[in-house]
């Protein structure tokens, strides 16, 4: 429990929801708060904000303590940016005045200054507008900067992408990857939906029923047995690498993550730079041998960690990328038949090949 | 004043002397009463609620009779009145003020409550969210969005009070010049059979009724576009 981290410890009772959660997240890079609705997401931001007050609470924030026992740290002396699922923006200010409603009350460093998260945000042409003129996705974006500006030392966004269509949803997501590259901005990021997970965040809580059910950085979680993540039928894994090489005849960027490289279809990449990749367990197949003349670009030697049967036919196996198996995790979904023919096992050295591996997209931000 | 008698303007002055000074005391009352109805849970602001609305209800008289008793030499009010050595507040102006202000106040009180009930809690939950105290949230964010409820309170609980008629009359009595009101000089003009008085008097009231329910309309379209 070092100070430099977040720790949260919820004990309520609300009609026949009962919350029972804790967990702890690092001070820092985006952790995402995921479940399935009516799980208790929202109420622990809820709590950690303050706009709820759990029955038996102790909010820690980097050695801060903001309820604990009979103390209660009330909402406006959090240093919090809190974006809800609607923007709730002040219809009776403009833009600009929104986004410097938190600015004149708040105390600390500043972030970011009001110009750097107008541009950061794309909000130039917007500050002397209306909040009612502007589509979903300016609101939302407005709000984002009225919280950054309000100097918070923790950012809470509550589903901020689920209230729009997707146009909107594809308009705000590269502001989030910016903020998430250029602030050091601890975020709690409460989302039902696993695309915006295997994006932007870093470390995961998932939350079932009230109780966390499990905690830990992304990658990890993606391939725990134990978990749910690995039996859904979407189950994928979100890897983080470096860019060795670009080849631009083919459209090719060589990513070194542990345990192996991966050459995956890229506009542009720069050689140094940290990309995400998104590998599908239902794009990784499994062989023995390794195969030859085939257009499989990344066949990569790999240990089977473990497995678990996902439905009646099919299985899913947690694959360790190098033949020690020490490299980063895979995941491979295969059918049950051709497990038991191969006599597929944990333990088991095999060629995981990747039909598809995806670069996590990243749009260019218009200035 | 503009060539007309005494005996019609003095009523006039005083009845907008009545109505402003009541708007204002009603706009400090309400807005209390109404936040607090607006947001609490608790069975007993029904209960407040009910109360605050009795005068929608009551016959006029009966309002103004408790009224009388209370202002009275043997009521509060009498006691209040003797701090500056007088005997009561009934048949004071002082005494239609606090009448006017009892018998107007659910008219200012229900639209005020409407609006914030309207805004819902996230404003205010945005608004804390920021670092705005409680009470810098209320009047840089409640009360701005409230603002219509403000204007239609202060409307209704402005033209209610020029047209008031029974309580004045039970606590008032006809002392021209200090609670002689308009309403009430309408009704000695025509008992006095002067006519042509009671014309003028009972059209201005029907110009200034219809400019009230056009302002309110107003109002609302501006209202149902903000919340729009």
């Amino acid at each position: 429990m070092s100070d430099a981290s977040i720790t949260v410890r919820l004990r309520d009772q609300r009609g026949a929801f009962t919350l029972d959660a804790s967990f702890e997240a690092p001070g820092r890079g985006v952790t995402a708060i995921f479940g399935p609705s009516g799980s208790g997401k929202t109420t622990v931001l809820r709590c950690i904000a303050g706009l709820h007050r759990a029955a038996h609470g102790h909010v820690a924030i980097k050695g801060d303590v903001w309820q604990d026992g009979a103390s209660f740290r009330p909402v406006h002396q959090r240093p919090i940016g809190y974006v809800f699922q609607e923007a709730s923006l002040f219809s009776h200010l403009s833009v600009r005045g929104n986004l410097l409603f938190g600015a004149r009350a708040a105390s600390g460093e500043p972030l970011l200054g009001f110009d750097e998260a107008v541009a950061l945000l794309g909000l130039a042409p917007l500050l002397d507008r209306a909040p009612l003129t502007l589509s979903g996705g300016e609101r939302q974006r407005v709000a984002i900067g009225r919280a950054l500006l309000s100097r918070p030392r923790l950012l809470l966004m509550d589903e901020p992408l689920s209230a729009l269509d997707r146009a909107a949803r594809e308009e705000i997501l590269p502001f989030l990857e910016q903020l998430h590259e250029r602030l050091s901005l601890p975020v709690l990021y409460v989302t039902h939906d696993m695309a915006e997970v295997e994006r932007l965040a870093d470390q995961i809580i998932l939350m079932e029923k009230g109780r966390v059910i499990g905690a830990g950085p992304l990658a990890q979680m993606q391939s725990d047995p134990a978990l749910p993540l690995m039996g859904a039928r979407e189950a994928a894994v979100s890897l983080e690498g470096e860019v060795i090489a670009f080849d631009p005849a083919y459209g090719l960027a060589s990513l070194t993550v542990a345990g192996g490289v991966f050459l995956v279809p890229a506009l542009k990449a720069e050689v140094g730079e940290r990309r995400r990749l998104r590998i599908w367990a239902g794009d990784v197949s499994l062989a023995l041998a390794a195969p030859s003349g085939s257009t499989i670009v990344n066949i990569l030697p790999a240990r089977i960690l473990d497995a678990r049967q996902s439905g009646d036919h099919q299985m899913t196996a947690v694959l360790g990328l190098g033949e020690d198996g020490a490299g980063a995790h895979l995941l491979a979904r295969v059918t049950r038949r051709s497990w038991e023919q191969l006599a597929l096992a944990p333990g088991l050295v095999v060629h995981a090949q990747v039909k598809g591996a995806a670069l996590t997209p990243r749009h260019t931000i218009q200035s | 004043m503009f060539g007309l008698s005494p005996d019609i303007w003095r009523p006039i002055i005083l009845t907008l002397e009545l109505a402003s000074l009541t708007t204002a005391i009603l706009l400090v009352v309400a807005t209390p009463i109404a936040w607090w109805l607006a947001r609490s849970h608790s069975w007993w602001a029904e209960i407040v609620a009910s109360v605050v609305a009795l005068p929608l209800v009551l016959p006029p008289t009966v309002l103004g009779f408790y009224l009388l008793v209370m202002l009275g030499p043997d009521g509060p009010g009498g006691a209040i009145a003797s701090l500056w050595g007088a005997r009561t507040l009934a048949f004071s102006f002082t005494g239609l003020v606090i009448g006017s202000v009892i018998y107007s106040l659910p008219f200012v009180v229900q639209p005020i409550r409407n609006a914030f009930a309207a805004m819902g809690d996230r404003p205010m939950e945005a608004a804390a969210t920021l670092r705005a105290s409680p009470w810098r949230a209320f009047w840089t964010v409640a009360v701005p969005l409230a603002r219509p409820g403000f204007l239609t309170g202060a409307i209704l609980g402005f033209a209610h009070t020029v047209g008031e008629f029974g309580v004045v009359l039970m606590i008032g009595g006809n002392i021209p010049g200090v609670t002689k009101v308009l309403s009430v000089a309408i009704f000695d003009f025509v008992e006095t059979s002067r006519w042509p008085e009671a014309h003028a008097l009972a059209a201005g009231m029907v110009v200034f009724s219809f400019v009230v329910i056009l302002s309110m309309s107003f109002v609302e379209k501006r209202m149902g576009r903000l919340s729009s």
